[in-house]
């Protein structure tokens, strides 16, 4: 559909869960029921006052909120173009802004009367985050992750285990983020009566997608306000890392409507995308498919079976993205752009030396791309890069990778 | 009227409980795999569930989703499952044969396509797991336009102001899971899905079958005894995935069969 046919980006999705042909609910009886009434819940929820006045005293007293909008001042000097602003979620309580969605499904978990909380996870960084909430309100909590993840993971894994998770490493198929949430799902359809399944981005089966960016879109409310405070107006571009794509859609989703601003979601490019298949861009070496609840760009082969993907960002690693994203990117309205290891790896040591931030390796696909197109725009252009995650999760294997050793 | 429907008024004309047996085609591999599914109407199977193989299945216990890793790793493609169907129909042009398996390999393929492959394959029907009644446009209604039933499941979980839009469109059969859980979990119990079976059957016509959780002939007898029949998947894989002979498989499936016909 073009542009120009379009009123509105922001009343999606339709009653049955889609964001044009994407989205949907491909799930199995057993959870329709459950998904019905999560449904339901999240429409009354969502114009009940006391849920969002809960919401925002956590926010603003447990997470943090809000993030700041902080001006690169030196990076934007290196880069010799645009101005570039980073919305500083990494600064969130457990370092990413994962909390932001995990904090919103607790309490719907709670109103629904659920007592045992699930969760799969890749980098972690959603699995301590759904530990930290569980243990705030004294809830059961597991987390699936793929025993590769483990692997490279093993700060999270610990601190989701202090936090009083279980973290059920998952080996089935091939033990990565993907199997984690088959095998999430795998538990909440055998124990659905007393089990919330929290899902970590923006996708699954309706009403999650839309659930999820609705949590996550306070990065973009706050984006707007206090661009309008630095600078007396919207920003130029936004940018933002998209594994599965929440903390984009959070800041891109209280844009869609402002046609002068600019919309990047960088995927991860691997090794490179082409036809060895060694990355994990969905939409740039994608097509359409069914996975997980819903219909989206997923990495499959011809006879539609789900490849893994390949990231050195655990967070990224995953063959799918969020069915609005698919959308945003069939009706043109955001471009997605590819970004490779090695490039994320400079534009992590960039940051590091210039701004003082260790970032993680999700948001330093962001910064790659952000170091790719600012010196080519005049100097009044503005940049937000969503600085979604802090890197101290990230140092082991960065350090691998530039061949330092870690050994005390 | 499909194989499906002709298959179940036969039974019941001879007053016998259906039993339903799963297989995933090219478990252990294609050769192997076509001749058991070849053998099973023989072992007494009154209708063959042929699972397609998927690299995601999520609704599947361990044992299934070993058996489509094991299928995918020799190479099994939609076209070869297809190819066993076409293979049982050259000697056996009356046992039903039920795709089962998850919507992507068929949405890859293209609907329109699937469904003239597998209708010229001698497919009779289709289970798709991860396409529930809100979905129904996807496949559900061309399938049944396309002359193929489309069965469904209901589930401990679907409850009486649902179960009428579970079973509207469905056809050939209701496929009724008797646990909430996964395949090859917990046991089906005899006492708690005799009182769903006759729920459903309340509100529908259509025959209802029993399947995940049975994994025995006492188990498929005392299961069938409260339905139309009884289905068991993931207790004959286990057997294959032990690589027993052939004959050895198909003497277990055999086993299993007397079990539900005793009901």
């Amino acid at each position: 559909m073009p542009d120009d046919l379009i009123n509105s980006f922001m009343t999606g999705p339709d009653e049955n869960g889609r964001f044009g042909d994407f989205g949907g609910r491909f799930v199995s009886e057993t959870l329709m029921p459950l998904i019905l009434s999560l449904e339901a819940e999240y429409e009354r929820a969502k114009t009940d006052p006391t849920f969002w006045a809960e919401m925002d005293f956590l926010w603003k007293h447990y997470v943090g909120r809000p993030s700041p909008l902080y001006f690169a001042e030196r990076l934007t000097d290196h880069l010799g173009g645009a101005k570039v602003y980073m919305k500083r979620d990494e600064l969130n309580h457990t370092g990413a802004h994962k909390i932001n969605n995990v904090l919103g499904q607790i309490i719907l978990a709670r109103r629904m009367g659920k007592t045992r909380i699930i969760a799969e996870t890749g980098a972690g960084q959603h699995g301590v985050a759904t530990a930290t909430v569980c243990a705030k309100f004294g809830l059961k909590c597991i987390v699936y992750m793929g025993a590769h993840d483990v692997e490279r993971q093993a700060p999270n894994v610990f601190r989701m285990r202090l936090l009083g998770a279980e973290v059920v490493p998952v080996t089935s198929g091939r033990g990565t983020l993907k199997d984690a949430m088959n095998d999430a799902l795998r538990d909440w359809v055998t124990n659905v009566r007393d089990t919330f399944y929290c899902i970590g981005t923006v996708a699954g089966p309706h009403p999650y997608p839309a659930m999820v960016r609705d949590f996550q879109s306070i990065i973009g409310k706050e984006t707007r306000v206090q661009m309008q405070e630095a600078e007396g107006r919207l920003p130029d571009t936004l940018v933002a890392a998209i594994g599965g794509g929440s903390n984009a859609m959070g800041l891109f989703f209280p844009f869609l409507d402002d046609k002068s601003v600019n919309i990047i979601g960088v995927e991860a490019g691997g090794k490179g995308v082409d036809d060895r298949m060694e990355h994990c861009a969905s939409l740039t070496g994608g097509r359409p498919g069914v996975l997980h609840g819903n219909r989206t760009y997923l990495l499959q082969d011809g006879d539609g079976q789900i490849l893994e993907g390949f990231s050195i960002s655990a967070g990224l690693d995953y063959p799918g993205i969020g069915p609005e994203h698919s959308w945003l990117h069939d009706v043109g309205r955001a471009q997605y752009v590819a970004i490779t290891d090695r490039e994320a790896l400079e534009a992590f040591q960039l940051c590091c030396a210039l701004e003082g931030i260790i970032p993680a390796l999700e948001p330093s696909h962001a910064l790659a791309h952000v170091m790719k197109i600012a010196p080519d725009l005049p100097r009044d252009h503005l940049i937000v890069m969503n600085m979604c995650g802090r890197g101290d999760k990230d140092i082991f294997t960065v350090a691998k990778h530039l061949g330092f050793d870690m050994k005390i | 009227m499909t194989r499906i429907d002709a298959k179940f008024a036969q039974l019941r004309a001879e007053g016998r409980r259906a039993f339903v047996a799963y297989v995933m085609a090219g478990d252990p591999d294609y050769a192997t795999s076509r001749e058991i599914v070849l053998g099973l109407p023989g072992a007494g199977v009154d209708i063959i569930e042929l699972g397609m193989p998927f690299t995601d299945p999520m609704a599947d216990g361990e044992t299934i989703q070993l058996a489509g890793q094991r299928a995918l790793a020799g190479g099994q493609t939609l076209d070869k499952t297809l190819q066993i169907a076409r293979d049982l129909r050259e000697t056996d042009d009356t046992t039903p044969i039920v795709m089962m398996g998850y919507y992507n390999p068929i949405y890859a393929r293209g609907v329109a396509r699937f469904l003239a492959d597998a209708r010229a394959a001698g497919i009779d029907g289709l289970i798709v797991v991860d396409l529930p009644p809100e979905e129904d446009s996807e496949l559900c209604l061309p399938a049944q336009a396309a002359g193929l039933n489309f069965i469904r499941l209901a589930t401990p979980t679907t409850d009486d102001a649902r179960l009428p839009k579970v079973l509207t469109n469905t056809s050939g059969f209701v496929y009724y899971v008797s646990i909430t859980g996964i395949t090859g979990a917990a046991n089906a119990q005899a006492t708690d899905v005799g009182p769903e079976v006759a729920r459903i059957k309340a509100q529908t016509d259509l025959p209802v079958i029993v399947g995940f959780g049975i994994k025995t002939p006492e188990a498929a007898q005392a299961i069938a005894a409260v339905a139309d029949g009884a289905v068991v998947g993931s207790a004959i894989v286990a057997e294959i995935a032990k690589g027993r002979p052939v004959a050895e498989v198909l003497a277990f499936v055999a086993s299993l069969a007397a079990g539900a016909h005793r009901a």
